[in-house]
């Protein structure tokens, strides 16, 4: 073993060349493979995050979709108490069909009551790029308009200020005044033009009941929405209601993350072949070269065993230095990447980037098994070398 | 004095499973004593090289025992046959067939750490020792790439006694070198095979050479042609 390994290190020493060229090799694959992995899984992320990281991932309503959800607190509990998985969960009361009202100037308003620190946590009224101005509604008869209203008052030349009041008229004959505590941009505009959010109660105030809509929700992980949707689904049966997730309703953007993830995962396995390949035949070819070696070794009484380890031990030593050199380089590539790629309006990366520890090592470690194993079919082939062929063709 | 080699009826074919099979030895039989200094001469082709390589189970023998230091040699495993070869015989080779790649003194180790016996001081005197008897203590840092043709030789025949081997096996071993050095060379065989009552076995082409050896074989066409003892 300690010969073996020895005869393996002083191989490589002394072709320092031919061993440089082998690891940067291996290093370039290590690091694509770094680079596209972190790459694509940022965008992944990125994208996942757009798409449903700021909205109701598990929403709860009633099975009859006419009818509300009574005694919520109980169903709240329920909920919570199905899974660890959970992280926010707020009831959801809404009032459609009405209208509001200032200087004789009507826009329809969906009036959306929630658990606002909770609610909070899932749409983000309140994070910088959301947050237009203003603040979060606190009491009751209080409400955040989407930037829509601001803007289509702003055309009739009527202004919106915070702290105003203005008419919320939500039957012919009934209507509500609310306060205005600020404005937010949820980036969709259909609902910066219809939704206005509000504290549970001035929904149930106007309902006349203290039954909500829907419970809605977010998940640590977002790909497991719908196996706690089904959990919750069988808690929730003997209530009549039922869940929708996010992976049934947008289908088309889970298939599309799907296919994102195997090309990833295909560009990755190729790059791993072409490494094992390119190691396999340099080691093939350095077997060749080193023939006299093994055969003089072997006269000396070197056992085929020890002498398939030498090769065995180049691939290993091989592996470990490009993946060493492979993993520098490719955080290097990242960020060289994540600093001078940037958005000059925001000095965000244009491309954003996932740097997953547990995934870099898993690169590491994938080239060193991958380059002991290409070691193998020449390690074969110099424990089948006998003495007498090497003498013949010396 | 006991033989430490014996061949018994060795036949070798080449492409046994051929149509045209070759023979190159031809049921010969051969004892080499105790600290006896050998040689072996013959024609290129005439099979001695055959005979050394199967003498230093290099290679098998179609049929026949081939017998060292008391062992049948043709029933051992690969593993059996690379202990006997590392701890019985020293190859001295034509073409030196030094590792490059290691120094002259980790050349003439090579034989004792295949062994994968621990490093001792005395290994390293010894392998100092060798080096010094084929006058080549000034050296025994340079990689071998970087001596010439005679020293590259001297070191590979210290290396062939770093095991204390009861056999050298020597195929040509100043084939390529000037007549000088080939002098020396045999000077320094024929001293070790004094002081260390190492048996030598050596193929040379060169009459001159064989001469001065105790006994000399010559083979011609695959059968003893010639067996004189002085």
């Amino acid at each position: 073993m300690k010969l073996a390994f020895q005869i393996a290190r002083r191989f490589l020493s002394s072709a320092k060349k031919q061993t440089i060229v082998i690891i940067l090799g291996i290093a370039v694959g290590v690091s694509v493979q770094v680079f596209i992995g972190s790459l694509i899984s940022g965008l992944q992320k990125d994208l996942v995050n757009t798409a449903i990281g700021s909205t109701s991932q598990i929403t709860v309503t009633n099975k009859d979709d006419k009818l509300l959800i009574d005694n919520y607190e109980v169903v709240i509990n329920e909920i919570k108490n199905t899974s660890d998985e959970l992280i926010y969960v707020t009831p959801t009361a809404t009032r459609g069909g009405g209208s509001l009202i200032k200087d004789s100037s009507r826009k329809e308003l969906l009036l959306r009551g929630f658990d606002l620190t909770e609610a909070n946590n899932i749409y983000k009224f309140t994070n910088k790029e959301r947050l237009i101005s203003g603040r979060l509604p606190e009491q009751t008869n209080e409400v955040m308009l989407g930037i829509g209203f601001k803007n289509a008052y702003e055309k009739n030349n009527i202004n919106l200020e915070l702290g105003s009041t203005i008419t919320y008229e939500y039957t012919p004959s009934d209507s509500i005044e609310l306060t205005i505590v600020g404005f937010f941009d949820l980036g969709v505009n259909q609902v910066n033009e219809l939704w206005g959010i509000t504290p549970l109660e001035t929904v149930f105030l106007i309902n006349g009941t203290q039954s909500i809509s829907s419970v809605e929700m977010q998940v640590k992980d977002e790909f497991l929405a719908d196996s706690i949707a089904l959990e919750l689904d069988q808690v929730l049966e003997s209530s009549n209601l039922v869940t929708t997730n996010w992976k049934i309703e947008q289908a088309s953007l889970l298939s599309g993350l799907q296919g994102q993830s195997i090309s990833s995962l295909m560009i990755q396995v190729f790059v791993i072949i072409s490494v094992v390949l390119g190691i396999a035949s340099v080691l093939a070819i350095t077997v060749m070269q080193k023939s006299k070696q093994i055969g003089i070794l072997k006269a000396m009484g070197l056992t085929n065993k020890d002498s398939a380890l030498v090769f065995l031990f180049e691939g290993m030593i091989l592996g470990v230095f490009g993946a060493v050199v492979g993993v520098l380089l490719g955080l290097g590539l990242l960020y060289s990447f994540t600093t001078f790629a940037v958005d000059q309006t925001t000095g965000q990366p244009v491309v954003p980037i996932n740097i997953e520890p547990s995934f870099i090592v898993l690169s590491a470690f994938i080239a060193f098994f991958a380059s002991t194993l290409s070691a193998l079919f020449p390690a074969i082939r110099s424990s089948k070398m006998t003495v007498i062929e090497v003498i013949r063709n010396a | 004095m006991p033989n430490v080699v014996e061949l018994k009826n060795i036949n070798k074919v080449y492409g046994e499973n051929t149509p045209n099979p070759t023979q190159v030895l031809f049921d010969l039989s051969l004892n080499f004593e105790e600290s006896s200094f050998n040689s072996i001469i013959g024609q290129s082709g005439s099979g001695k090289s055959t005979l050394l390589n199967i003498l230093g189970t290099l290679d098998k023998a179609t049929s026949g025992d081939v017998v060292i230091n008391g062992k049948k040699t043709q029933d051992l495993k690969a593993n059996e046959l690379s202990t006997l070869r590392n701890e019985s015989i020293g190859f001295i080779f034509q073409f030196h067939y030094l590792l490059p790649e290691f120094t002259a003194i980790e050349n003439v180790l090579m034989p004792y750490k295949i062994s994968k016996k621990p490093i001792t001081e005395d290994v390293i005197n010894r392998a100092n020792e060798l080096l010094d008897i084929v006058g080549l203590s000034t050296k025994k840092n340079n990689l071998a790439n970087n001596l010439s043709g005679g020293q590259q030789q001297r070191v590979a025949i210290a290396r062939s006694l770093i095991n204390n081997p009861k056999i050298i096996l020597a195929d040509e071993p100043t084939g390529n070198l000037d007549s000088d050095t080939t002098e020396q060379v045999y000077e320094l065989l024929r001293e070790i095979n004094l002081k260390f009552k190492t048996t030598f076995i050596i193929i040379t082409h060169d009459r001159h050479i064989a001469e001065k050896a105790d006994r000399i074989i010559e083979i011609k066409d695959g059968r003893i042609n010639l067996d004189i003892k002085k």
